[in-house]
């Protein structure tokens, strides 16, 4: 997927819109500022996820951070190979490295989200800090 | 650059028959074995244990532990953790006989050295705190915070209020939110502004009637103090929140200002880090909490008490308590060392540790923020938060890699990627007990590894045997024995 394309959280998930499923997942950022990855928990197919809400840990050698949903939505899909082996994400999180697809609602809003330019300018502006 | 040898493993030193133990003859009757132990339950093989001479052990254990890094060896600038020197003479006092040889079963009447000074620290830690009623009970600073907050759990059940909440800003230790979660609070995140304070923006937004406590880390893990702390609470205390006081930072204000005075209801103390309680190992801890009057009668039970007469007992009849949170009376070794290091210092001298905490602080920040810049201005207190970022823009140089290349200048790296509001965070703290020729030496090293090409880095240390454990594969595929 082009990362320039995609839709971006505050908390450093994307997602893709593909009518009714959206897939998730984290950015190139997120997994560089995560450093080196041990284990993923995702959640099971049929789960409910609530936007804004955590849905998932990840642990790095660094810490064990929440990942939140950017949308909600029936989970429909869950990327086994990653949550066999993460580093799969480490290596490509915008194709092998994605998480989970949901199926939305028809009335799915992202327009609370960042588009590519604007997810740049903030990581930026994060990393001065 | 000399470089350390690892010592091989007990196993690959063993030779058949070598042996350390001379037995005497025994002297009790000699049994059959199927008589003690059944034989289904027999071992046909004795275990694979190394042979070796005495000797040889005894080398081997001092070689390794030579390879170890400890305040007694090198400077050890461990941000959070305050890393000071502890007196040697709190270990002579401990192992004093009357303290060393005590049992918990034997009769209060025969415990009453140990428990006046029990008593005593009860009565110096709520001085300090500015508080009313002291726990020495909690056997670390993360079960002091979970007591505290079952106390104040049980505080609002007793009153028939039903609060859901704790407010933690983002930059507090992980133990937080944990202890909220397991007292059965939702923990809410409160943002940190520009300056690395409270948005106190965020915390009225997020202050509501569901607030039980907000949890505050003053001076804060970036190692600055929030002046908003009377402030805000005030605003807590307005809607019948309790304000928290995460005591890891004592160091820094030891003295100078009591917690109960900027409005603190109930805190934590780490005695390791601000009393010279032994670091590290798992253990054993302490992790004593300071409340107010009206939080006391919910503190765990028993605590040392004074009948009319001046006898000193345990007084277990607390029907308001939460009960036990460690057997006994808590882990009364750390507990005695911390009452040496108070009782040796004085009021005075705890100021002092304080003041010199934050001097040294300073003074090593001013050496070294030019090249590692610390992205919140002003002065800081004991300690404070550099970023390697320019670095890893510039060089691909990460806080990992300047972390592992001070080893091979023989210094104890800061901590790192903590808090998580810096990115590529280097905490450092000082402590009082480093000599200013310490503190420039240490500042000429960092100044030095600024200037190093990044391949040495990446594949620093150089000096150590093991130089990049794979952290990953340790922690996924720990191998805990010898594998033959």
């Amino acid at each position: 997927m082009d990362p320039k394309t995609l839709k971006y959280s505050p908390t450093h998930e994307w997602v893709s819109l593909a009518g009714d499923v959206a897939t998730i997942g984290i950015s190139r950022f997120a997994v560089d500022q995560l450093t080196d990855l041990i284990v993923i928990d995702l959640p099971k197919v049929g789960a409910s996820l609530v936007a804004g809400k955590p849905f998932g840990e990840i642990e790095s050698v660094k810490a064990v951070s929440d990942l939140y949903a950017p949308v909600g939505g029936e989970v429909v899909e869950v990327n086994s190979a990653v949550a066999a082996d993460v580093q799969l994400l480490a290596a490509d999180p915008y194709e092998n490295g994605w998480l989970v697809k949901l199926k939305v609602a028809p009335s799915v809003d992202l327009s609370g989200l960042f588009d590519y330019d604007a997810y740049v300018k903030k990581t930026a502006e994060e990393h001065d800090h | 650059m000399y470089k350390l040898v690892q010592p091989p493993l007990l196993f690959e030193s063993s030779r058949a028959g070598r042996g350390t133990a001379v037995l005497p003859p025994c002297d009790v009757p000699d049994r059959p074995l199927d008589e003690l132990i059944p034989a289904d339950q027999q071992r046909l093989t004795p275990p694979p244990l190394p042979e070796l001479g005495e000797l040889d052990v005894v080398r081997h254990y001092t070689n390794l532990s030579t390879l170890n890094m400890s305040i007694d060896s090198n400077f050890y600038p461990l941000g959070s953790c305050t890393m000071k020197y502890n007196p040697k003479r709190n270990e002579r006092l401990a192992a004093l006989p009357g303290l060393l040889a005590q049992h918990p079963y034997q009769d209060e009447s025969t415990l009453q050295g140990l428990l006046a000074i029990l008593y005593d620290l009860q009565e110096i830690l709520a001085e300090i705190a500015g508080l009313d009623a002291v726990s020495l009970q909690p056997a670390a600073g993360a079960q002091g915070e979970l007591t505290a907050l079952l106390v104040a759990a049980r505080y609002f059940r007793e009153k028939g209020d039903s609060r859901s909440q704790v407010l933690i800003p983002d930059s507090a230790h992980g133990t937080n939110p944990a202890s909220a979660h397991l007292s059965g609070f939702d923990a809410v995140t409160i943002k940190s502004d520009g300056r690395g304070l409270v948005d106190l923006e965020d915390f009225k937004a997020k202050l509501s009637d569901q607030t039980a406590v907000f949890m505050m880390t003053n001076p804060n893990t970036a190692g600055l103090f929030d002046p908003q702390v009377r402030e805000i609470a005030d605003l807590l205390h307005a809607r019948g929140g309790l304000l928290y006081l995460d005591g890891a930072n004592m160091n820094a204000i030891l003295g100078v200002v009591r917690p109960g005075d900027m409005g603190v209801d109930l805190m934590h103390y780490n005695p390791h880090k601000t009393f010279s309680g032994p670091h590290g190992g798992g253990g054993p801890g302490a992790g004593p909490i300071a409340v107010r009057d009206r939080l006391a009668p919910f503190l765990p039970a028993p605590i040392v008490a004074r009948k009319a007469g001046g006898e000193y007992y345990l007084d277990h009849d607390r029907p308001h308590s939460i009960g036990r949170v460690r057997s006994f009376f808590g882990n009364t070794g750390v507990l005695f060392r911390a009452y040496c290091y108070i009782r040796s210092q004085g009021p005075q001298g705890l100021k002092r540790i304080a003041q010199h905490a934050v001097l040294n602080a300073n003074y090593l920040k001013a050496l070294v923020d030019d090249v590692y810049p610390v992205p919140y201005d002003g002065p800081c207190m004991h300690e404070f938060v550099a970023s390697a970022r320019t670095f890893a823009k510039d060089k691909g140089v990460r806080a990992m890699d300047i972390a592992k290349r001070l080893i091979d200048y023989n210094v104890h790296a800061p901590t790192i990627y903590f808090p998580l509001i810096v990115s590529e965070a280097l905490m450092i703290e000082p402590t009082e007990t480093e000599s200013r020729e310490t503190l420039e030496s240490f500042a000429e090293i960092l100044l030095a590894i600024a200037a190093e090409d990044p391949e040495t880095l990446h594949r620093a240390p150089h000096t150590t045997p093991i130089s990049r454990p794979d952290e990953v594969k340790a922690a996924k595929q720990p191998v805990l024995s010898w594998q033959g």
